[in-house]
């Protein structure tokens, strides 16, 4: 690995600080899953790596507010599928996270490192697009935030401007009834990048969301209804690479998504 | 940068490279040579280790990262002479062909006990899904994980 400067500041003004010192070659290091291969590969060579886990008042918790679910951007994996507020409310994300890489992984990758490295495969993607999710982003400026939606801008690049930081997402808590499931297909069943992967929820309406990964530059969301899942699926634009080719990716989408509805409308009902 | 952590319950300072990983201070600075270096990217496991209780690639952790934390390698499981119950299950149950893998497939296995002592096949399978054996013995290991659960819950 080339050599860089590590810093491990404690307040959110020194983040900010090593932040704009070191731009544009600087990186953020939270649970270090993605960010470490990517150092060791030589694919990112900063000068400097911001290391936030001890920053004062740096979350690893998940709180319920206002109808709002908000996990800090230190909760792992771990951390979520274990959460009962989560199990509760957002079935599918804890589907999602809980087939991310391996126990040593999850163990360490978050949330918030997840949708940063902008992976077009990036499981909690879907679902986190389906249920609506809001990320919640700290700078020298101040704090907005920025709908999930609107996050992701092409492979490994998002919304964020140099020198934010995101420091929480929020799920909004559903005030209707509504169903949602995850679904992925992976060369082999355990530790695999998806081929493709799709989530959905339904309201007693019948209208549907679905959002799908490894099907298009960013993960996609889109609505309709249970009678039009080939139309949302046909906004995919897969490509061909080594984990499948793109008109198989297309027609496993629409397979995909019949069976996450038909998960989803089960739940539904119960 | 000055590093101080806790490594099989004794203290550790030294120095070590800001890009230096974990598993390479285990193996190269503290001379643990249990802990492997195998894919180097968070597929194979054989880096695992216990990282404040849970299990980790030490490849994809920053030895800076680990300051005031408490490490477990495979060095560390044996108390007072006696090996650990997951140690003797798997010699016991003859689930160690070339080894390589093993310091990972044990830390993974206590880290799946610790959390579950009473895991079915399919956790197991689970828990270890992230370590691989070229020998290929996966049910020779699973045999041996679902014995040491047995004889730890006794």
């Amino acid at each position: 690995m080339q050599p860089f400067a590590y810093f491990r500041p404690e307040s959110r003004g020194e983040v900010f600080a090593a932040l704009r010192e070191f731009a544009p070659d600087v990186r953020i290091l939270a649970g270090g899953t993605d960010l470490m291969v990517r150092l060791r590969s030589g694919r990112f060579r900063p000068n400097a790596v911001v290391d936030v886990k001890r920053v004062s008042g740096w979350s690893s918790q998940i709180v319920e507010t206002e109808g709002v679910l908000r996990v800090g951007a230190g909760v792992t994996m771990t951390d979520l599928v274990s959460a009962p507020s989560v199990q509760q409310h957002f079935p599918a994300l804890v589907e999602a996270a809980s087939v991310v890489g391996s126990v040593q992984i999850r163990n360490r990758a978050t949330l918030a490192g997840n949708i940063c490295n902008a992976s077009p495969a990036a499981d909690t993607a879907p679902p986190l697009l389906v249920y609506g999710a809001v990320v919640n982003v700290a700078s020298r400026a101040g704090e907005r935030q920025i709908p999930l939606s609107e996050f992701f801008l092409g492979p490994g690049r998002t919304a964020l401007a140099a020198g934010e930081l995101v420091e929480s997402i929020d799920l909004p808590i559903p005030v209707e009834a509504a169903g949602s499931a995850f679904q992925r297909i992976t060369r082999r069943r355990g530790v695999d990048l998806a081929t493709a992967n799709l989530s959905c929820s339904v309201n007693r309406a019948g209208e549907v969301r679905m959002a799908f990964g490894a099907a298009a530059p960013i993960p996609l969301l889109v609505t309709g209804t249970a009678a039009s899942l080939e139309e949302m699926t046909a906004q995919a634009r897969p490509i061909s690479d080594v984990r499948g080719g793109a008109a198989y990716r297309q027609a496993m989408l629409l397979v995909m998504a019949r069976r996450a509805l038909e998960v989803s409308l089960g739940r539904l009902r119960q | 940068m000055n590093l101080r952590l806790t490594i099989n319950g004794k203290e550790v300072a030294r120095e070590v490279a800001a890009h230096h990983t974990l598993l390479e201070f285990l193996r190269d600075d503290v001379g643990l040579t249990g802990t492997k270096e195998c894919c180097a990217e968070g597929e194979c496991g054989a880096c695992t280790v216990l990282l404040d209780g849970k299990a980790v690639n030490s490849c994809l952790v920053l030895a800076v990262e680990t300051e005031g934390s408490a490490v477990t390698t495979i060095e560390g499981l044996e108390k007072d002479g006696q090996l650990d119950p997951l140690q003797q299950a798997f010699i016991d149950k003859g689930a160690v062909q070339c080894g390589f893998c093993i310091p990972g497939m044990i830390l993974a296995a206590k880290y799946l006990l610790q959390e579950n002592s009473n895991p079915t096949d399919a956790e197991i399978k689970q828990g270890l899904a992230g370590n691989l054996c070229r020998c290929a013995g996966y049910s020779r290991i699973i045999d041996a994980v679902r014995e040491a659960g047995r004889a730890a819950r006794q």
